[in-house]
Parts: C-alpha cells; structure tokens; sequence
C-alpha cells in the first residue's frame, strides 16, 4: 500500500521532470519533450490503474497553478487551450498503455511495454489531444488531426524509447516493475 | 517549488479560491454564450483592464504566459480568413485568448495553499461517506519533494555523462540511470512510512 502510493507520486514527478529537460528539435524542425514519454513509462512500469493515477495526480497539480506542463505551461488556463485534450488525455493514455502492457505479458517485457506505449500512449492520447483541439478552434477532427501529425515521428521514437527503458528496469529491478509483479 | 501565484500580491490574492473559481466558471459561460466579434473584443478589453488592476508589472507576466497561444491565434486567423470568414477566425481567436487569460488570472491570484485547502473542503462529502482522503494529500505532497529530488539527481547524472564522455550536451542516456534512481528512493520512501506505521495509522488518528 505505502509502496503503491510513493511509485503513484514518483511517477508524477517524473513526469514533470521529463517536461523540464529542454526539448530536442528533429531534423525537420518540430521540438519534441520527454514529457509524454513519463506518461508511457507510468503505463508500463506501474500498469494501469497505478499509472493512470500517476498522470491524474500529475494532472491536478498542474491545474491548481504548478508550472509542471512542458514548456513551464500549467494552471486553469490549460482547460481553455487548444492543448486541453492532450492535458486531459495524459491519465487515460497512462492507463491504456498500462492496461495494454498487462494484457500482453506473455510477449517479451520490452515488446509489450512498447506497444502499449504506441497503442496508449501515441493512439489514445492523439485520439483525446485531437478532439481537445478539434472542440476548441471549432474545426473539424481531420483538420485538427492534421496539425499535430508532425508530432508523430517524435512520439513513435519515444515509445521505442519507453520500451528499452522499461526492459532496462525490468532487468534492474525486477520487483519494482508493478506492471510484471 | 515554484509556482505560477504571482509573487507580488494583488488584492485579489486575499480573495476566497471558491469565489474565485466560481467567478471564472460563470464569465466562461458568458464568453461562449457571446457572438459577436465586437462583445467578444469588449470582453477581451476588460480582461486586459482586470490584469492592470493588478500593476503594470503583474499585467506584463501574464501576458507573458499568454504567448504560447500564438500559433493557434494565428491558425484560426489564417483558416477562416481562407474560408471566407475573418469575423468568424477573429470571434474564435479572441474567445480564445480571453478564456485562457481570464484562467491564468484565478491561477496567478491564488496561492497554491488555498487551491489544496478547496479541494479538501470539496472532498469533505467523500471523507463522510468514509472515504479516505488522506493517501491523496500524502501523495501530493511527496510529489512536491519528488519534483526537485529527481531535478537534482538529472543533474547529477547529466554532469557525470558530461566528464565522461567527449560529446556537449544531455543525452537520453542518463533517462534509463534516472528511471532506476526514481524506483529505488520511492522505494526507500515506501519502507520509511512502513517503518512510521503506514497509512493505516493515520486512518485511525484522524478518528474516520
């Protein structure tokens, strides 16, 4: 019990502190940050629920005024961006990258954790930070799809990223891999 | 820990959270009620008024925190401008700015403190039904001291992949080291509130 509510808290602040690193700029200009990485590795090392709360807890302290957001970003402010969907989407993927994770634990640790992070963290999340937008500049869900297919390429290096990372722990420190104990 | 309360206080600062909140909640409903491109700049005007209540200084911060905006500004602008509807891109946009700064200003004017206090007034319903609040408020705050823990540990590692290796600047690699550090102190972190009696104890002082 004490162990799930200081990984819950961990992985709330790894979440912020991947959204700190300055964000790298791909070959073609668009600037990727760590931050949704953290979503993915809260789903595939502390499994669903435990992840899913970890970004919900991540998320609240986020909208009661923390700087948390990546790009310094955070407070009420967020729920009537454009963003808001992705802000919101960041629990619900959490939770579907862990859901995904548990359900495929007979594949390798690296291979389920991987697709888990591209089917909940990219899939699930894209579908919420889509609609986010698409409601709040009033334009349909494609056009709002397309202006965030940029991102994509960056996010599928980060799931591949999430799935060497949680093999990695898997390896070093197989008890605290909730999402396989 | 830093957070986006402005640090100079205004007036509003001393303000109830909840009549605060409750005021944001209403002038939103306002904002999406409104149709007209000129209501919308009028509302957009007395937003900007509200923040220079507060000083040039304040009103300058928060607009700062504004500008992140500025592309989907400029999408809206250029889209419905293509389509034929420029009142409409500006309605849109201005809507826009005006409900994210309208927002920011509740976020600057209330000291985080006060926003945990209305939570855990809000949640008082849940602790009668016999609920217990007290792992989220723990969870909370450990978050607060995880944030700049973690913070320093990236450091150290970056500084420590930095003398060791020929290449400038932070890698991914000290991401898989980080992750370890995270699992191992929230483990240490879970055997030091074992050791203090857990969270069960605290279930039985607080007499719920």
């Amino acid at each position: 019990m004490e162990r799930n509510l200081t990984m819950v808290a961990m992985f709330a602040a790894l979440i912020a502190v991947l959204g700190l690193i300055p964000p790298i700029t791909l070959a073609f200009g668009v600037p990727i940050t760590a931050q949704s990485l953290g979503v993915m590795l809260a789903g595939t090392v502390l499994g669903a629920k435990r992840g899913g709360l970890a970004a919900l807890l991540f998320l609240g302290l986020t909208l009661l005024g923390l700087p948390l957001l990546s790009g310094g970003r955070g407070g009420l402010g967020v729920l009537a961006s454009p963003t808001v969907g992705f802000a919101l989407g960041f629990p619900v993927a959490a939770f579907a990258t862990g859901f995904i994770t548990e359900r495929l634990s007979r594949l390798p640790v690296g291979l389920a954790a991987g697709a888990g992070a591209i089917l909940g963290g990219i899939g699930v999340l894209y579908l919420c930070g889509i609609t986010g937008m698409s409601l709040v500049l009033g334009r349909s869900w494609g056009e709002a799809a397309l202006l965030v297919t940029a991102f994509i390429p960056g996010d599928l290096i980060k799931a591949v990223l999430a799935g060497m990372l949680t093999l990695m722990l898997y390896r070093a420190r197989p008890r605290s891999v909730l999402s396989r104990a | 820990m830093l957070s986006l309360t402005a640090p100079h206080r205004t007036r509003a600062h001393g303000w109830p959270a909840g009549a605060k909140l409750g005021a944001l909640a209403c002038a939103t409903i306002l904002l999406f009620a409104l149709d007209s491109p000129a209501a919308m700049a009028g509302a957009f005007a007395a937003t900007l008024a509200l923040y220079l209540t507060g000083g040039v200084t304040f009103a300058r911060a928060g607009l700062r925190r504004l500008w992140p905006l500025w592309p989907f500004v400029a999408i809206l602008l250029a889209w419905h401008g293509i389509d034929g509807n420029p009142a409409l891109g500006a309605l849109l946009a201005l809507r826009l700015v005006t409900a994210v700064a309208l927002a920011t200003l509740v976020t600057m004017t209330t000291p985080l403190s006060d926003m945990v206090a209305l939570v855990q007034w809000l949640a008082t319903p849940l602790r009668r039904m016999g609920l217990n609040t007290r792992p989220a408020a723990l969870a909370l705050a450990l978050v607060l001291r995880f944030v700049p823990s973690l913070t320093m540990a990236a450091g150290r590692l970056r500084q420590s992949w930095r003398a060791r290796s020929a290449r400038k600047g932070p890698s991914w690699r000290i991401l898989g080291p980080l992750a370890v550090h995270a699992l191992d102190d929230a483990e240490q972190v879970a055997l030091a509130l074992r050791a203090r009696g857990g969270l069960i104890e605290g279930t039985t002082s607080d007499g719920t």
